[in-house]
């Protein structure tokens, strides 16, 4: 089935409320407007005001009653429009979400789930363009998802509604329009397990989320070069499946990280320190990364594209280990 | 005051009335501009224009002076122009070249201008109010009577940080001028769609700052409370705010598809556009001959191509300066003082 990145999120949603009654959607404009980025189009007129539930501009406001919605026994999934305005919902999310299980003695759990887009790449300035997702992956008590791929769009929504836990999922805004074939019996999918997007056996490039088709472009380019790189989508940025990044560079004893989002007490930063405290014997190089520049993501088409991951950078930056392992 | 029936009543001064009609002409042409600009592909990312509300940036800003403040929102081009920004300086930001008032760094949603006081240019709702608030302590602090004018949309009042502003400007006396642009819609949500309370002034009469609504289409008007406001404001009243009863003509965005809003409903706001109702005013009046209006039009048209023309002959920032301006240059000791990061570009280069 000719499916997209954007289809394959809203199918996803259908299914949850089809399938669970207490699932129900809130957020900006997700309803009357059909939803920012168009994820939720068509829904409204499918399911009614009640589960399509738009909210003011309010994200504190909105994000706390998902929690407290999720405590009373619904199955919310709260929508933000862009993970740049979750700052406004931080001390709900951090301070709520993530802690009450543990602050009750493990009475009361948060079964929510909310969505926001991440990432830059659109020439929207600094104030939308941002990749935090690597913040809400240092929070002990929430489960952080970033879908890369049609799959995980369409599969990744049900298995975090069966998670007693606070999941907060990452859409990367350049992939909605990712077109793609999607199967029609498509469904849930693992919520644990980094995967494999392509073997390989000189080096692991490991990304999630938005980085991931220039990472994979990276790897064909490579290829061209004689070089067979592995490429490993972590899918779960918290927790992080430590064993398939072990395994992977265990096989390739070289490793570039590629994330988009800064660089220092970044993600990758977490990633490459984990490799070195538990496979450091196993590496021919250094463990190598490409973030973005430690800038506000500026307007300028050419400025932008000199601050983010590119393929370029990975060729770049793989290559350089390779020749460090000598 | 001798003069004529404005569109609502009030009495137009000849000069003023086609001073005005120029400021929101200038604005409408330069936004019109925009949209085509954007089509061409010469501006990118988010374009959120204000053709229908020009009427409020124009009648609040005639009534400031220039140590005041302005705080605006990302639907801010009519208010970095009318409050000084040069047209050219405004298209080269959207262009992302280095003569932008940002050097190409902010793009639409972000135009600063330290020069004339105007601190953005915000893209997060309601983030523009605190700043403010803080913005008029420290002038009330320092002992000077400036103002801020601080603008967002009805949108906005539904966010804490607009509660949280509106505290603290009238338990700590603030010299801040709220005004709130309220075209009915924040995206796709109607504000009775998004408010208990749609009587916005009432709001913040509950913060005891004293509040009240104004026709956002008449000009006359809106520049007469703004004016009223501004000076209680100054002389020592504390907080004032302006609910400006507006509409937005196009969509949000240029990726709106304006599903929420029925476009006789739009037709029947388009009938108040504020620059025919200003035009039709003063030429009842026989204040606005048919070659004056035709010249008011040549010269905003004459100052956007020159403008266009500028930022056309911009140029990009080199690459090499990318990470510049995420911390403050510091004084080298060749007394060349601090970082150009506080001077406005534009105004340097001497955009039209
Ligand atoms: C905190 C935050 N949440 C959501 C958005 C997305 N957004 C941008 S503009 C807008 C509507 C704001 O409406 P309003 O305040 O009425 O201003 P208007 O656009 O009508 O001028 C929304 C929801 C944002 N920029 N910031
Ligand atoms: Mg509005």
């Amino acid at each position: 089935m000719k499916s997209s990145y954007r289809e394959a999120l809203r199918a996803g949603i259908r299914d949850a409320m089809i399938r669970d009654e207490r699932v129900f959607l809130m957020g900006e404009d997700v309803g009357a407007y059909g939803g920012s980025f168009a994820v939720s189009l068509g829904l409204l007129e499918e399911f009614g005001p009640d589960r399509i539930r738009d909210t003011p501009l309010s994200e504190s406001g909105f994000v706390g009653a998902g929690i407290g919605a999720a405590l009373g026994g619904m199955r919310p999934i709260v929508e933000i429009m862009t993970v740049n305005f979750s700052l406004l919902a931080l001390d709900q999310i951090v301070n709520n979400a993530a802690t009450l299980l543990h602050m009750s003695g493990g009475q009361f759990h948060v079964p929510l789930v909310i969505r926001m887009t991440t990432g830059a790449g659109r020439q929207l300035g600094a104030q939308h363009s941002h990749s935090l997702e690597g913040w809400y992956a240092h929070i002990p008590g929430l489960r952080i998802l970033a879908p890369a791929t049609l799959e995980d769009a369409r599969g990744m929504l049900w298995t975090a509604l069966q998670d007693p836990d606070p999941v907060l999922i990452f859409e990367h805004g350049s992939l909605y329009n990712v077109p793609g074939e999607l199967a029609d019996d498509a469904g849930p999918v693992d919520i644990d397990t980094a995967a494999i997007r392509r073997p390989g056996n000189d080096i692991s490039l490991i990304t999630y989320g938005g980085t991931l088709p220039a990472v994979l472009d990276a790897a064909e380019q490579l290829a061209a070069d004689g070089i067979d790189a592995e490429v490993l989508d972590l899918r779960t940025l918290r927790p992080l499946d430590d064993a398939a990044i072990m395994a992977s560079v265990t096989r390739t004893h070289r490793a570039v990280v590629v994330d988009e989002g800064w660089r220092s007490g970044s993600l990758s930063a977490e990633v490459s320190a984990r490799i070195t405290e538990q496979v450091f014997f196993d590496l021919d190089a250094p463990v190598g990364r490409v973030c973005s520049a430690e800038v506000p993501i500026p307007y300028a088409k050419h400025l932008e594209l000199a601050a983010l991951p590119s393929a370029a950078r990975v060729v770049a930056a793989a290559k350089e280990t390779v020749d460090a392992g000598g | 005051m001798t003069g004529t029936p404005g569109p609502g009543g009030g009495a137009v001064d000849a000069a003023q009335g086609r001073h005005l009609l120029l400021q929101m002409l200038r604005v409408r042409q330069l936004e019109e501009k925009c949209v085509e600009l954007y089509s061409a592909a010469k501006i990118r990312g988010f374009l959120h224009v204000y053709i229908g509300e020009e009427a409020v940036a124009a009648g609040v800003l005639a009534s400031l002076g220039p140590e005041d403040a302005v705080v605006a929102t990302y639907r801010e081009h009519g208010h970095a122009l009318l409050r000084g920004v040069s047209a050219g300086a405004i298209l080269a930001e959207m262009y992302g070249y280095v003569e932008g008032c940002c050097r190409g760094r902010g793009g639409s949603m972000h135009l600063f201008d330290a020069a004339t006081r105007f601190f953005g240019g915000n893209a997060i709702v309601a983030g523009g109010l605190p700043l403010a608030v803080g913005l008029a302590l420290a002038d009330k602090m320092a002992g000077r009577s400036n103002v801020t004018a601080c603008f967002f949309g009805e949108g906005a009042v539904a966010e804490g940080e607009f509660h949280e502003s509106l505290n603290l400007a009238a338990l700590w006396q603030l010299p801040v001028l709220f005004c709130c642009e309220n075209n009915l819609y924040a995206m796709g949500t109607a504000l009775a769609r998004s408010e208990s309370q749609t009587d916005i002034a009432l709001k913040a009469a509950a913060y005891e700052i004293p509040a009240w609504a104004v026709d956002g289409m008449d000009v006359l008007a809106v520049q007469e409370g703004a004016r009223r406001a501004v000076d209680a404001v100054r002389s020592g009243g504390g907080p004032h705010f302006l609910e400006l009863r507006t509409y937005r003509f196009r969509a949000h965005s240029m990726f709106d598809p304006e599903r929420y809003r029925a476009k006789d409903e739009v037709a029947r706001w388009m009938e108040r556009d504020p620059i025919t109702l200003l035009r039709t005013a003063l030429e009842s009046a026989g204040q606005l001959s048919a070659a004056e209006w035709e010249q008011l039009q040549a010269d905003a048209q004459a100052e956007i191509a020159a403008a266009v023309d500028f930022a056309e002959a911009g140029t990009p920032e080199p690459v090499e300066e990318l990470t510049r301006f995420v911390y403050s240059e510091r004084d080298t000791g060749d007394g060349a003082g601090p970082g150009t990061g506080t001077q406005p570009a534009g105004k340097e280069t001497g955009a039209p």
